[in-house]
């Protein structure tokens, strides 16, 4: 069923960086040693991104998640002091996430991924990589009125609640 | 080439330019001198020992920045597939991004007023 | 069997026996060193250049000794970074303290993959070529940040911060200024970009863009007059400072390199890349030969400033970004879609087919350039207001104070 070519050791590498990245970021003691480890499972994403025909998300992961995010998480994690080393792998709280981890995974699997990809499912026969889209009709789609012009103008608000949040935030511990 | 070929060219050249400025720096560990003791490896200060942990709270005021950052660069992002759209698009489809473009200059207004961007 | 040329060497090796998959590996391999190994050689003539440019503008000969007018002396200095003795502090992060300078010149490195120097040599014309160059020029500004942390040093770690705050704030300018060039021309492939340009060059379009995105990528480089990562009075060198030896040099290597890229970026977005007179017929030597000319001509007035004006405070970094490039920036990028709208709804804009041609793009341009001089009219207006209140303020302040010296001294 799977063939051994250079796109499935590519996939296989991909998802060994992105898997053991995020081992990494749980496995870490130092907050910000998680935080490096976390950017380098995002990136391992981006380049699954680029397997699957997709380089503008590929492209859009390195930006925003390792040039943005990645930046962002190190600066709130230096402001935390105290938190930069912790002793236990483990907190208390282990058990409780062990479960919500196992259900979301289920869930994904038996809600998204069997319906979709699984033997019965919508696009069982057509391998992702055929699945193309340009970036430029992914720009008429965003500002269509059919299709997503709401969702997109929705982030624009989405993002500036978040921002008036965080500032609100951020200057009541500045005080 | 087809789009994957193309990235594999991608890939060989992020290989490769991880190589290329690694060669110099192998390099060095053969022909530098290696005369380590404890006080050369210290910590580099004005001539004093350090004091305390390297870890020091920062201000506020970097992750205020990062976050205006991060608000503006996911913004950014949604305008890319519209620039380049832009010869396709209909009146509607145009203003919608020009819409999209007054609300992020709404949340600079607001930081800016907010005196969030100030470096104190 | 046809001729082995640099054009048709997949063919060639399937021809002469090879594994077709293999062929191709080869080919791209071919690609990729003779693409990522010439800024690596430019930037040792680069450093050259710019130590000399320096040197002349102080009314010093600079570097004159090593080779016929001190070319070799990169040479030189390189050899002796590399025999210099390497200190890793001691709590330092070893892995990522090494990883650091490496990720810097990558950074730079990777953008040159999709740099297109002829109509037919680029190393790969990515559908999201702009994007891409934003996306791996942000790797930079992770490298420094693991630079300073895992450094284990107050200074560095303060440093980084200060400089990552920078590169990331300027980075809004910078992608609202390269918006222009991809709305223009419709896509985000540089080859396209350049192609765009074969009637109209896109700076004659939205200066003000080209200036945004020249002084924003400046400061991306952290050069003069944005270098505070360099405020050796204050930050002693920042987040450099527990470097030695030839990883001190790489990032220093990846800025020179850096300078020219950006150069090289502003020929491409905005000065038409290889386009010129004939560069169809020979386009292997004219092209790379145009786009360096242009390039030069950025370089050399990034250097200019680099050599003239002074550093500015951190404060002022900080407002000149958020409060003045970021809101023009987007305010130019708004303004210009919209009036390539009206050009076309007017019937200005040139037809599809005449795209190319010089003259039937003139009206388009000179609407554009109308709307560009009216942001710059009243920026500029509005710069020299700003700036005289501040001085009246300062003076009141110095005549404050010089009054209050005279009613002590009475």
């Amino acid at each position: 069923m799977v063939e051994l070519n250079a796109h499935t050791v590519v996939f296989a590498i991909f998802s060994i960086i992105t898997l053991g990245g995020a081992v990494g970021v749980v496995w870490n003691r130092n907050l910000v040693s998680s935080s490096y480890w976390l950017i380098f499972s995002l990136f391992g994403v981006a380049g699954l991104f680029v397997l699957l025909s997709a380089p503008f998300l590929a492209a859009v992961q390195v930006l925003v998640y390792i040039g943005a995010v990645g930046i962002l998480i190190t600066f709130s994690v230096m402001l935390t002091r105290g938190m930069t080393q912790i002793k236990d792998v483990f907190n208390r709280q282990s058990a409780a996430s062990g479960v919500v981890a196992v259900l979301l995974f289920v869930v994904l699997l038996v809600g998204v991924v069997l319906p979709v990809w699984g033997p019965s499912g919508a696009l069982s026969s057509a391998p992702a990589s055929d699945v193309v889209a340009t970036t430029a009709e992914l720009g008429v789609a965003l500002v269509d009125g059919s299709q997503y012009v709401l969702p997109f103008e929705l982030v624009s608000l989405l993002l500036t609640a978040a921002l008036l949040g965080a500032i609100v935030i951020a200057r009541d511990q500045d005080k | 080439m087809n789009v994957l070929n193309e990235w594999a060219f991608v890939g060989v050249f992020f290989a490769l330019s991880w190589a290329l400025p690694a060669l110099p720096i192998v390099a060095a560990v053969f022909f530098s001198p290696k005369k380590a003791n404890a006080i050369k490896l210290q910590t580099y200060e004005c001539g004093v020992e350090t004091v305390g942990d390297t870890w020091v709270q920062f201000k506020v005021q970097y992750y205020l920045y990062g976050l205006v950052f991060l608000v503006f660069d996911v913004e950014m992002i949604f305008l890319f597939p519209w620039a380049m759209a832009y010869e396709r698009l209909d009146t509607f489809q145009f203003f919608a991004g020009i819409v999209f473009i007054i609300l992020l200059l709404d949340v600079l207004v607001y930081a800016v007023k907010k005196n969030v961007l100030e470096w104190s | 069997m046809d001729v082995c040329s640099i054009n048709n060497i997949a063919r060639c090796l399937v021809n002469s026996g090879f594994d077709p998959a293999l062929a191709q590996f080869i080919t791209i391999l071919l690609g990729v060193v003779v693409v990522a190994s010439f800024p690596l050689v430019v930037v040792i003539f680069l450093i050259w250049v710019e130590r000399k440019f320096a040197a002349r503008i102080q009314d010093r000969i600079g570097p004159n000794r090593v080779g016929p007018y001190g070319l070799l002396q990169t040479v030189a200095d390189a050899i002796k970074l590399i025999a210099k003795e390497d200190i890793t502090p001691a709590g330092a992060d070893r892995l990522v303290y090494n990883a650091a300078p490496i990720m810097a010149v990558m950074s730079v490195l990777l953008i040159w993959a999709v740099i297109p120097f002829s109509p037919i040599h680029v190393g790969v014309d990515l559908e999201i070529g702009a994007l891409y160059f934003v996306a791996v020029a942000s790797i930079a500004t992770l490298a420094i940040m693991l630079a300073g942390w895992s450094s284990n040093n107050k200074y560095a770690l303060l440093g980084a911060f200060r400089v990552v705050a920078q590169l990331v704030s300027y980075e809004v300018p910078l992608v609202f200024a390269l918006l222009v060039p991809i709305l223009f021309a419709s896509s985000m492939s540089m080859q396209d970009i350049v192609h765009a340009q074969s009637g109209m060059w896109f700076f004659f379009m939205a200066p003000v863009a080209g200036l945004i995105f020249f002084i924003s990528s400046q400061a991306e480089t952290g050069r003069a007059p944005f270098d505070l990562l360099e405020a050796e009075s204050e930050i002693v060198a920042g987040f450099n400072i527990e470097y030695s030896g030839m990883k001190f040099g790489l990032f220093f290597a990846g800025e020179f390199m850096h300078v020219l890229t950006n150069g090289v970026l502003m020929a491409v977005l905005f000065f038409g890349g290889w386009l010129g007179p004939l560069v169809e017929q020979a386009p292997i030597i004219l092209g790379p030969l145009y786009l360096f000319a242009k390039s030069t001509f950025w370089y050399l007035l990034s250097l200019l400033i680099r050599n003239t004006v002074p550093r500015v405070r951190i404060d002022q970094l900080m407002d000149f970004n958020w409060k003045f490039l970021v809101p023009l920036s987007i305010v130019n990028f708004v303004v210009i879609a919209v009036l390539l709208r009206l050009c076309e709804a007017l019937g200005i804009a040139p037809a599809a087919a005449n795209a190319n041609d010089f003259v039937a793009n003139i009206p388009q341009t000179l609407v554009l350039l109308l709307g560009n001089a009216a942001i710059a009219a009243y920026v500029l207006n509005r710069l020299r207001r700003a700036g005289r209140e501040q001085r009246l303020a300062e003076a009141g302040r110095t005549l404050a104070a010089v009054g209050e010296k005279a009613a002590v001294a009475h």
